[in-house]
């Protein structure tokens, strides 16, 4: 192996057909995927191809032998992505023919990441060499099993039927072991996906959670509170994008107070011009607060235009690690921080605050708490706003991973209905339970069921449960007759 | 009996009522074919088939007045069984078709071909004869809602829970219409209709007949309906709308009351459909929208919730309006109105166009002669309860 580095493009350059050859002055030129036009000997650019170059052809034993080059060739690469790549792809391969360089790569290896690649790549080789003994293909077996994913799985069941009994045993237990632990971490992946889609639904119910439990209204706009709070953050990233784009990771900072302030000003808005007025007529006030749903879509189609806007990710939340088997994207481990986050300020707010104290008070009894001196409607008004502004908050988080269109908010909206109606009025926990709840029962049907199967399955457990608790998991204790 | 129900509940509006339903649903599909294009009189086939859409909503709107006008439970699902019973009358529609399909496959329908589907669902069997599609039309929903309600009255959800559950149970219908293993043809639906027994469903002359079909569904429907809130079952209704546990602890079951008139709501709301969907042509699972129930529920509103009259008005008035906006230059703010109408009329006019003008010609009545106060004012919910909560 020469550690030329020139090899690697000179040689890719052969397979991709962009390697010239000049008889007249013996000169091989490499043509790069630009246009540019370099000497294969020094590596010093070249003005133009000599008009008698031509390209170097290809046969398929040629191209076979250049894939491996190219495969060793990489496993040496100093970036340490590329070496992680090559040694997946001889995992793949197990071409007896990489053994060498693999050997050679493994002895200067620092990175433990790429060194854990380039052993499993070698094992895979070893356990495929026909003339390698049983140890080896024993210890192989063990060092497959350690990694233990899809792909170590897909290559033991591949081992040709012809193996010394010894290694065909290890290999199926190493099978059934890997199958356990992928099952395993498949039901870690799914509650994981649970707890990302319930922290959403949490983040889009709890508003309307607050707003149901105090005032008995159910908020049929408050699914365009959420796209308020997504416009929000819209409108925020633009400003920011023309004036300060340096500023950008920064636009969700700014973005969640503000879209608070918006979408809780259009909830006291409307409370004090249309649902004060209705009081005592629950189902009047859906109706109502429906067609204010109708009416603030079509501002934003007026405003915005019916189609999707960009929201970006500030760089903070783009991006995904691994953990075991699983990927862990950053944007949703922030959703499920935050939804956690306004979750436990929201408490902290109705347990220690004064307007928390008196929103209890009317939630549990409404004519005593007016008795006691509380200005009930002060405390809608506010009650309302506050719902709106987390709505508002919650579509900021919600532009990070969905998209943002007028219909944003109609998407939730049934959902974060099923939260409150499954989990209860009574107290937030009741909220807390029930998003967590249909959120991880979503990820774990649905595999099973189909997403879509999945759903109609949740809405009608959901039919079913109301049946045994008609007021919710956490419904408030009372001795009031007819609501 | 049932002569006495009808004659005691017919009172002069609801005559006058009758009367104009009966005159359209005569007169226009007359006018449409006997009448020649140059007639100032001649009907087009166009604007009959779009106001036998219109009447086919407001059997909808009774049918939602009823229950919730006089029993007070507001389903924001009733799209539903209208869309059950129209695919009910889309499958035999669509088993009619034969082999004039696209894939002129005798027995399978054109999606099932496409599908690769070997032989009819267990579900598709019989509808190829009308007396059964015709019963499926009622009895599908009628199940629907009858199980529905069942687990629900028992459980005594009521108030904006059920509403929401009733969201809940027309989204995930839905949701799963639009599968297209579910063998409903999925996202399309069902289309492309030829004949209904034996006739050309785009002839001129089964339009007028299913227009005039539609005008009787609606005056019959109507006629069920008074005849249940005329009867003593219709003052229970009442009775619940207004206290319900004080009506339970009355010694009246009240679930079971509750069932009755869901169930019967629905049966009403499947015939609408069916009637729907051979004027338009077409059925997918865009009518198991929630939005379209909710909306159905703002017709009620603007006619007059609990007048019956008032909810077909509603229908046809709103409906014309949405015609009128849409396919216009005010397109765009059409949504602006309708969302402005939803909060307008429950805020101004919570009795709606019917109950407004009944308790107008009330005041005026009282005012100028004294009279005994008409009985039917209340059942026309024209005189607001005294028990509030």
């Amino acid at each position: 192996m020469s550690g030329n580095p020139l090899a690697y493009p000179i040689i890719s350059a052969l397979k991709d057909g962009r390697l010239y050859a000049d008889d007249d002055s013996k000169k091989v030129f490499i043509k790069g995927t630009d246009g540019k036009v370099v000497d294969a000997s020094n590596g010093q650019a070249v003005a133009t191809l000599p008009d008698s170059a031509s390209a170097v052809r290809l046969n398929n034993r040629l191209r076979r032998t250049i894939d491996a080059a190219l495969g060793s060739l990489t496993l040496l690469s100093p970036d340490a992505s590329v070496r992680i790549q090559a040694a997946q792809s001889v995992f793949k391969s197990h071409e007896e023919s990489s053994l060498a360089p693999l050997d050679a790569a493994l002895k200067n290896e620092t990175n433990d990441t790429a060194r854990k690649a380039l052993t499993g790549a070698r094992a895979a080789v070893v356990l495929f060499k026909a003339d390698a003994s049983e140890a080896d293909k024993l210890d192989a077996i063990a060092t497959i099993r350690a990694r233990g994913d899809q792909e170590a799985l897909a290559l033991l069941s591949g081992l040709p039927g012809d193996a010394p009994p010894a290694v065909a045993r290890a290999a199926t237990a190493a099978m059934a072991s890997i199958k356990g632990n992928l099952a395993l971490w498949s039901t870690v992946q799914n509650a994981w996906y649970g707890l990302s889609l319930g922290s959403v639904l949490l983040l889009a119910a709890i508003g309307l959670a607050i707003t149901f439990g105090v005032m008995g209204v159910i908020n049929m706009a408050h699914g365009e509170m959420v796209m308020v709070g997504a416009y929000t953050t819209f409108v925020v990233q633009e400003t920011i994008r023309t004036s300060y784009p340096a500023a950008f990771d920064y636009s969700l900072l700014i973005a969640v107070p503000l879209a608070f302030v918006v979408a809780g000003a259009i909830g006291v808005l409307i409370e004090r011009t249309i649902i004060r007025f209705l009081y005592g007529r629950p189902l009047e006030t859906l109706l109502a607060t429906w067609g204010l749903s109708l009416i603030l879509q079509q501002a934003v189609r007026t405003i915005f235009g019916p189609n999707n806007r960009e929201v970006g990710n500030p760089s903070w939340m783009s991006g995904a690690f691994d953990l075991g088997h699983i990927t862990i994207t950053y944007n949703r481990l922030w959703i499920l921080c935050f939804a956690l986050a306004v979750f436990i300020i929201l408490l902290a707010m109705l347990r220690f605050t004064r307007l928390g104290l008196e929103m209890r008070a009317v939630t549990q009894n409404r004519r005593m708490a007016a008795s006691m001196g509380i200005a009930t409607s002060r405390v809608d008004a506010l009650t309302f706003g506050l719902g709106s502004g987390i709505a508002g908050i919650a579509g900021v988080a919600l532009s990070q991973i969905d998209n943002v269109s007028p219909n944003l908010g109609q998407s939730y909206i049934i959902d974060s209905f099923m939260v409150v109606v499954f989990g209860g009025v009574g107290n937030l926990w009741g909220t807390l339970v029930g998003a967590f709840t249909l959120g991880i029962a979503n990820k774990f049907l649905e595999p099973a069921a189909g997403a879509v199967l999945g759903k109609i399955a949740i809405l009608v457990l959901i039919i079913l449960f109301i049946q045994k608790r008609p007021r919710g998991l956490f419904a408030l204790k009372g001795r009031a007759v007819d609501a | 009996m049932t002569s006495h129900f009808l004659t005691r509940s017919l009172d002069r509006s609801a005559t006058i009522f009758l009367a104009i339903v009966a005159a359209v649903g005569v007169l226009l599909p007359l006018f449409n074919l006997l009448l020649p294009d140059t007639s100032m009189l001649h009907v087009p086939t166009y604007l009959m088939t779009l106001f036998g859409k219109y009447v086919c909503y407001a059997v909808l709107a009774l049918s939602i007045d009823l229950i919730w006008g006089y029993c007070g439970i507001l389903s924001l699902g009733h799209g539903a069984f209208f869309a059950l019973g129209g695919y009910a009358m889309g499958m035999y529609l669509m088993r009619q078709i034969g082999t004039r399909g696209v894939y002129a496959d005798p027995v399978l329908p054109d999606f099932m071909v496409f599908l690769n589907w070997k032989s009819l669902p267990w579900y598709w069997q019989g509808f190829d004869m009308f007396w059964f599609a015709a019963l499926m039309v009622v009895l599908v929903p009628g199940l629907l809602a009858f199980c529905f309600g069942w687990l629900a009255f028992r459980s005594r959800v009521t108030g904006v829970y059920l509403s929401i559950i009733t969201q809940a149970m027309t989204y995930a219908l839905l949701l799963g219409f639009f599968r297209n293993d579910f063998g409903f043809g999925g996202n399309n639906g069902l289309t492309d209709f030829k004949d209904i027994l034996g006739f050309n469903v785009q002839a001129e002359g089964t339009r007028a007949a299913l227009f005039a079909l539609s005008c009787l569904a609606l005056a019959i429907s109507f006629l069920i309906c008074r005849a249940v809130v005329g009867s003593k079952l219709g003052k229970v209704l009442i009775a619940i709308r207004d206290a319900e546990s004080r009506t339970r602890f009355l010694g009246y079951r009240v679930e079971s009351y509750k069932l009755f008139v869901f169930t019967l709501s629905a049966c009403i709301a499947g015939v609408a459909g069916a009637l729907y969907v051979p004027q338009v042509g077409i059925i997918n699972p865009g009518e198991f929208a929630p939005g379209n129930s909710i909306e159905a529920v703002i017709w009620v509103a603007v006619g007059g919730r609990g007048t019956l009259i008032g909810a077909a008005l509603g229908a046809i008035v709103v409906n014309y309006a949405k015609t009128v906006f849409t396919s216009g230059v005010l397109a765009p703010y059409w949504l602006f109105m309708l969302g402005a109408l939803f909060v307008l009329v429950t805020l101004l006019l919570p009795k709606g166009i019917i109950g407004t003008w009944n308790a107008w010609w009330e005041s005026r009545k009282a005012t100028g002669i004294s009279e005994d106060a008409d009985s039917a004012a209340f059942e026309d919910g024209a005189v607001k309860p005294h028990m509030a909560e």
